[in-house]
């Protein structure tokens, strides 16, 4: 087979994958899901996938299977959310700010009156990441953890560290003092850290109890 | 001494911004001495390992389900 007609075969595959409803029903809803948890907003959610679709079948060649275009379907998605992230301007409103918990009555849990870790909460070692990083029941007790946090700890976190943009630009783009960022990223690291140990650590690595 | 609440904030935000000398020695001290802020202070890597992880997971196909 030639070049150009191999061409022609996977642009004709990816345009049949396209037109398979059940196909892009299953990968339209990994994407919202993913998108509205850094979003936090369903509406930009849904415009940011519908932007990422439309912009993967304009571009329906080279693709010679499901794998790859999903990967590139997804790779799309997250430069979509990148841009909504930059551009969009005060994405959480200071009312949902108000509403996030007193930072005493939350760390409180945490930490004793001097500020020293409670008995039960100090940290464990967690040993050697690699292992689990392969296992599906990691990443559902990680997505559960990360579903769990306060909106707004949750999405600076994975403003930073999912689209690794820098503090200053999260700054910008949800109107936060630099100060304010670091406190929410320190509630996020906190929570996060005290639910995957509760939750994977210290359950021997399996708990189906979880959501 | 630092307490553990400030030694957890410095070492969050030691992923944001490169800390002074005045505190790389003050949380370094502290840490020698808290086994839970030891721990802590290698899961700062660990959690940025996971969610890089998981980030790039769901650029992936095929995993999950």
């Amino acid at each position: 087979m030639t070049a150009n007609q191999d061409h022609k075969e996977n642009t004709r595959q990816t345009e049949n994958l396209l037109a398979d409803a059940a196909f892009l029903e299953d990968i339209r809803r990994q994407m919202i899901k993913f998108a509205t948890l850094q979003l936090g907003d369903g509406h930009l959610a849904e415009d940011a996938v519908q932007e990422a679709l439309i912009g993967a079948l304009k571009n329906a060649s080279s693709f010679g299977g499901r794998a790859a275009l999903k990967t590139w379907i997804f790779a799309i998605l997250k430069n979509k959310i990148a841009d909504t992230l930059r551009h969009k301007q005060r994405v959480v409103n200071a009312s949902s700010l108000l509403r996030e918990e007193d930072e005493d009555e939350e760390l409180s849990e945490l930490f004793d009156r001097k500020g020293f870790w409670q008995q039960d909460e100090r940290p464990v070692a967690w040993g050697n990441p690699e292992a689990f990083l392969r296992e599906t029941h990691f990443w559902r007790v990680f997505e559960a953890c990360l579903e769990r946090l306060p909106p707004k700890q949750a999405r600076v976190f994975m403003m930073r560290e999912f689209i690794e943009l820098d503090a200053d630009e999260i700054c910008v783009a949800v109107d936060l003092t630099t100060s304010n960022l670091h406190v929410l990223l320190h509630r996020s690291r906190l929570r996060l850290r005290e639910c995957i140990e509760n939750n994977w650590y210290l359950q021997g690595e399996r708990n189906d109890e979880l959501p | 001494m630092m307490n553990c609440r400030n030694a957890t904030r410095l070492m969050s935000e030691a992923q944001e911004r490169p800390l002074s000398t005045t505190e790389r020695m003050s949380l370094k001290l502290h840490v020698i001495m808290c086994s839970g802020c030891h721990n802590f202070k290698d899961q700062m890597g660990t959690l940025r390992l996971m969610a890089r992880a998981y980030a790039k997971r769901k650029n992936e196909p095929m995993n999950e389900k």
